[in-house]
């Protein structure tokens, strides 16, 4: 059975369609970058999964139910990462999480500390979580996040953007943090983001989204000129140099270039927030 | 001065009602929420006055008037922080039918000044029992809502998706703070709710980065300033209002001062150089 399967599914926002009559299916285990363009519907689609988004049409099974919010199978990163005093220890952030959709008072029992305690150990952030948020890295902040994702050891875990704001190093000590994740607890993971080369050879799978279409396959069959095309809408040339991909439209670079300077924009949001 | 039937009415109500809006006011805080407070009380001006025009006590009239505001407010979320002038006409209008309902009633001046600046010496015994009672049910509401809430705060998009019902603790969230700002107006004013709901938990949050302790310190910030105001009134003659502002202030001052201390000792440790960072 399938981790994630989408149906013949349409995604609306404000009545503007996101996605059209889109289908595909996520194996357990598979690691999969989820890649388009900025308001190619990345985020739409993985709160779609979490029963965030309804579908105008189609279906979205989760581990063979639909698509429904509060699955404990499912592991989130939001992009919009919320705010917390950056005085706070990375102890009390993760812990916040846990358990906090049950009722009553903010106070962990001992299987919620085991819990925790677990959750920031897998991503090696026992001793980060002692210190106080705002004196953490971007990239240490990031574990935290991905420590929080695992509450509740779900099957599958949707990361939304967790490279923006980070340097190449980092970006890449995040991947290869996420893989290894993946293969020893088994997760399937939809990871999103806007180039493709930091996740080159980790990822098993691309999903790539384009102009309210997706198509879910291998690098080598997706990433070309005419599937990419069609995602765009333009004429796109895939250029390889080694290990390494550009997507060019014409003489510019639409993937990594074009998006650079967004990247400060976002990277002084998300140092303000955590 | 305990021996006094008043004082003793007196030390209860503003103890409960500080309580309640020193817990409730840390959750004010954390979620930046702190204009809600302040615009609940303006609306609740409007229903205190209405009820006196009507002759229902006060006290009900606000609470009925903050809770559907709060209610309404919950409701519309996002929606209405991008309003600010919108909120603002609002108010202003809420504010001036409330002086236009006082303008209709005769004992003008002396029910003005209780409900902006508050009357915690006037509370009697009936009153006294109505704010334990709601101080009770709305302890007991957040008490309930707590863990969610706290979650919602700070991650609103992973709250959602672990299945919060995000809308649904906000809104509950926005009742529990009419509450206490009815209450907080029947101790210190509509003027002056902020002094008991904002100033002891944004200096708690100041002493504390810990979450259990700064919601303890908060309450007891607020309770000690309530009755130290009370006390104060009692040996001075000043009014009890003016007295809790004046600690409010003052302790939110003081709260800044272990950061201080922590940026001066951190240079002072830079200045040394490359001494270890040992604590
Ligand atoms: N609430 C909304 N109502 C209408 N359109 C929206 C809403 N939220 C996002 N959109 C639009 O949906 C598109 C997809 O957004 P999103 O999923 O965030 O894209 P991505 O994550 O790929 O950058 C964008 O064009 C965005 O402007
Ligand atoms: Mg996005």
């Amino acid at each position: 059975m399938s981790l994630v399967s989408f149906e013949g599914v349409t995604l609306e926002l404000g009545g503007r369609t996101i996605l059209s009559d889109v289908g595909f299916d996520i194996e357990p285990g598979e690691f999969v970058g989820l890649l388009g363009p900025n308001g190619a519907g990345k985020t739409t689609l993985l709160r779609a999964i979490l029963g965030l988004v309804r579908p105008r049409a189609g279906r979205i099974l989760v581990d063979g139910r639909d698509a429904a919010r509060g699955q404990r199978a499912v592991g989130y990163m939001p992009q919009v990462r919320g705010s917390a005093d950056l005085r706070w220890t990375g102890w009390d952030f993760v812990a916040s999480a846990a358990g906090g959709h049950r009722w009553g008072l903010p106070r962990l029992d001992a299987a919620g500390k085991a819990e925790v305690a677990w959750a920031l150990d897998t991503v090696g952030a026992t001793a980060l979580a002692r210190r106080p948020l705002g004196e953490l890295s971007g990239g240490e902040r990031q574990r935290l996040l991905l420590s929080q994702a695992l509450l509740g050891r779900p099957r599958l875990l949707l990361l939304d953007e967790p490279l923006i704001s980070l340097d190449p190093a980092h970006q890449r000590g995040v991947v290869e943090l996420v893989a290894r994740l993946g293969r020893e607890l088994g997760l399937g993971v939809l990871f999103s983001a806007h180039e493709l080369n930091p996740l080159m050879g980790a990822i098993d799978r691309v999903l790539y989204v384009g102009r309210g279409r997706a198509v879910l396959g291998t690098v080598d069959a997706v990433i070309t000129g005419p599937v990419l095309s069609r995602l765009y809408g333009s004429p796109i040339e895939v250029v390889r140099t080694g290990r390494r991909i550009f997507v060019m439209a014409g003489d510019t670079e639409v993937e990594g270039e074009a998006h650079r300077h967004d990247h400060h924009g976002h990277a002084e949001h998300h140092h303000a927030g955590l | 001065m305990l021996a006094y039937d008043f004082m003793r009415t007196a030390f209860v109500a503003s103890g409960v009602v500080a309580i309640l809006s020193g817990l409730v006011g840390y959750f004010l805080v954390l979620r930046n929420q702190t204009f809600a407070g302040h615009a609940l009380a303006h609306v609740g001006f409007t229903g205190a006055t209405g009820a006196i025009l009507v002759g229902i006590a006060p006290l009900w009239g606000l609470v009925g008037f903050t809770l559907a505001a709060g209610l309404a407010m919950g409701a519309l979320g996002e929606k209405l922080s991008a309003r600010d002038v919108a909120i603002g006409m609002t108010l202003s209008l809420a504010l001036g039918f409330g002086l236009l309902f006082l303008h209709f009633y005769t004992a003008f001046a002396t029910q003005a000044t209780a409900l902006l600046f508050g009357n915690v010496l006037g509370v009697d015994r009936e009153a006294l029992w109505s704010l334990v009672t709601l101080s009770l049910l709305s302890l007991a509401v957040l008490a309930v809502v707590s863990r969610p809430l706290l979650f919602a705060s700070l991650q609103p998009e992973l709250a959602e998706a672990r299945g919060v019902p995000v809308r649904l603790v906000s809104v509950a969230f926005l009742g529990i703070v009419a509450v206490a700002v009815s209450e907080s107006s029947q101790i210190v004013g509509v003027l002056l709710v902020f002094t008991l709901m904002v100033g002891p938990a944004a200096a708690a949050r100041n002493l504390s980065p810990r979450f259990g302790v700064g919601v303890a310190l908060s309450a007891a910030l607020a309770l000690g300033e309530a009755w130290g105001g009370v006390t104060l009134a009692w040996f001075t003659d000043w009014p009890v209002s003016f007295w809790i502002t004046a600690l409010s202030a003052t302790v939110y001052g003081f709260s800044f001062a272990p950061y201080g201390l922590g940026v001066l000792k951190a240079r002072a440790r830079r200045a040394g150089g490359g001494l270890s960072a040992a604590p």
